[in-house]
């Protein structure tokens, strides 16, 4: 697999982490941040958080894999 | 006549032409029909991707969850993000298949990859039977909004008549153009209303979000975490639902077809990277169904939270607007799925299945007379059964979910086999089917279409390495 391809990933790899399996651990209300319930607060966060980690991985696949950009392994 | 009657009417008659006008200059052909010639742009597809992901289920089911079952309708918030986050991997690698081989659907993507008609036939079959509840679902939500916030001037069976019309004529004619452009509307409706009402019910009665909130948190901690309101939701529920639904999103016929629409591989990155941003929207809803538990607590049916606070907060035309966005927020999904149910058939069962002989120009005829029949048939559901199709609905969201692996292996693993997927789809199938038709569904706390998608994957990677004879699936490169 390119460089590009398996960074890229990696990064697409945390938003799963955080919106799934981290879940168990931020199950309650306290601290409310903003008003809102953790939990609410943290998945709201990673959410919004998505498009920064998406659009790095298109960085990162059009620094790498230049020439087929984002061909199939 | 109500204002909010004129308003209603207004928008929807507007919508539909707007969507007949939008074909006006498309020579028909399948082509063009159901993937806009290949011809669409970012907006576009943020606009018919984002018409697919926001029905009627968000603007009610979002806000009902919140209200009668809180902390588990985070998950609607959740598993769109990672939608994206999967889209943003595998729709390019699938776009470039079909842009290579002219591809119309998903089915016609199984074809290829496995060059198997029998797979092609048996996919298009359970997209077709996921489609129709999912169809029956947007046209009996459209008939309940628009006879509340009309007051009963307009019943819920004259506006799933009136829906029924105007949605097929503008499928009919202008195909998934069509659709794309009445979603305009549809979005800026649907934003406006979310915002205003959003932002509007928490200040109204509390003096902003933070305050409602700060009384939610006071009054009814244990709402505000998993498992809410409810006794088998809980934690593992929600992880295991957010997978099977992010996994799923992407494999419902009609949602996986738009992607042949785009007119490149990085039209496809650049949506997934900027959708998530939509699910903003969705926060606020929760915010109005928590509003309405505080305010209105008591609902039999939670589903009314939404419009039962906008009745008794707004007047009527605002009631009236609120309506009209929510009849053409089930408007566009239920175009698209049509469209795609009809393709379907036309195409991957009648054609692929039967005639394969069949010319272009019969599959877009037979097409279009399956857009008539298959509203037909949704129609028909919609106005004896409008509440009994549910279970239906998630067993066709598990039932479309299990095509996952059978794309993923087909895209990135050299010894998948056709015989391998279909007897992981069969199984994965049956399983739901058992546990959702037995009760059992979350199973042990976990979701069944979860349950099903992993024996799929493990019997798919068995089968394939028992039957693997050394020839490779087409791969993209």
């Amino acid at each position: 697999m390119k460089k590009g391809k398996r960074l890229s990933l990696l990064l697409g790899a945390i938003p799963f982490i955080t919106l799934v399996f981290a879940l168990p651990l931020v199950n309650r209300i306290q601290p409310t941040v903003f008003g809102l319930p953790f939990l609410l607060f943290w998945i709201l966060l990673w959410v919004l958080l998505t498009p920064l980690f998406l659009f790095l991985a298109y960085r990162v696949e059009k620094h790498f894999d230049p020439p087929d950009e984002g061909e199939g392994p | 006549m109500s204002v909010a009657l004129v308003v209603i009417l207004a928008v929807i008659l507007m919508s539909a032409c707007v969507g007949i006008y939008a074909g006006r200059n498309l020579k028909m052909n399948l082509e063009n029909w159901t993937v806009g010639g290949r011809r669409f742009g970012i907006i576009l597809i943020w606009l018919l991707m984002a018409g697919e992901i926001y029905t009627t289920f968000t603007f009610l089911g979002a806000s009902g969850w919140a209200y009668s079952k809180g902390a588990t309708a985070f998950y609607i918030l959740a598993y769109g993000a990672l939608a994206y986050t999967l889209s943003f991997f595998i729709l390019p690698v699938i776009w470039r298949i079909g842009k290579r081989y002219g591809l119309h659907t998903q089915p016609d993507f199984f074809i290829k990859i496995y060059d198997s008609r029998g797979l092609g036939v048996l996919v298009a079959l359970i997209g077709v039977f996921s489609i129709i509840p999912y169809l029956q679902l947007q046209l009996a939500g459209l008939g309940f909004i628009v006879e509340v916030s009309s007051d009963g001037a307009i019943s819920s069976n004259v506006a799933i008549l009136i829906a029924f019309v105007l949605t097929c004529a503008f499928v009919y004619t202008s195909g998934i153009k069509g659709a794309a452009w009445v979603a305009i509307i549809k979005d800026v409706l649907m934003v406006a209303a979310v915002v205003i009402v959003g932002f509007g019910v928490p200040t109204i009665y509390y003096g902003g979000i933070g305050k409602m909130m700060d009384e939610l948190i006071t009054k009814m901690p244990e709402h505000l975490v998993f498992p809410g309101a409810t006794t088998n939701m809980d934690v593992l529920w929600v992880m295991s639902t957010i997978l099977v639904t992010a996994m799923g999103f992407y494999m419902w016929p009609h949602v996986f077809g738009s992607a042949f629409s785009a007119k490149s591989d990085t039209v496809l990155k650049r949506n997934a990277i900027i959708m998530p941003f939509y699910q903003i929207p969705i926060l606020l809803i929760f915010f109005v169904g928590f509003t309405a538990l505080l305010v209105i607590p008591g609902l039999a049916n939670g589903d009314l939270a939404f419009l039962e606070l906008v009745k008794k907060t707004y007047p009527p035309w605002f009631l009236g607007f609120v309506g009209a966005a929510g009849a053409v927020t089930a408007m566009v999904p239920a175009a698209i799925l049509v469209l795609f149910g009809a393709t379907l058939v036309a195409k991957n069962i009648y054609q692929s299945g039967f005639r394969p002989q069949a010319s272009d120009e019969s599959v877009m005829r037979l097409s279009r007379i399956m857009v008539i029949v298959i509203m037909t048939v949704s129609l028909i559901f919609a106005l004896k059964f409008p509440n009994e199709l549910v279970p239906l609905l998630i067993l066709g969201y598990d039932g479309v979910s299990q095509f996952f692996p059978g794309v993923v292996f087909g895209l990135f693993w050299k010894k998948v086999t056709k015989t391998g997927v279909i007897a992981g789809i069969l199984t994965g199938v049956a399983v739901v089917a058992a546990l959702i038709l037995s009760g059992n569904d979350p199973f042990l706390g976990i979701n069944a279409g979860f349950v099903g998608l992993v024996l799929n994957a493990a019997v798919t990677v068995a089968v394939s390495l028992a039957t693997h004879k050394g020839t490779s699936p087409d791969m993209e490169s």
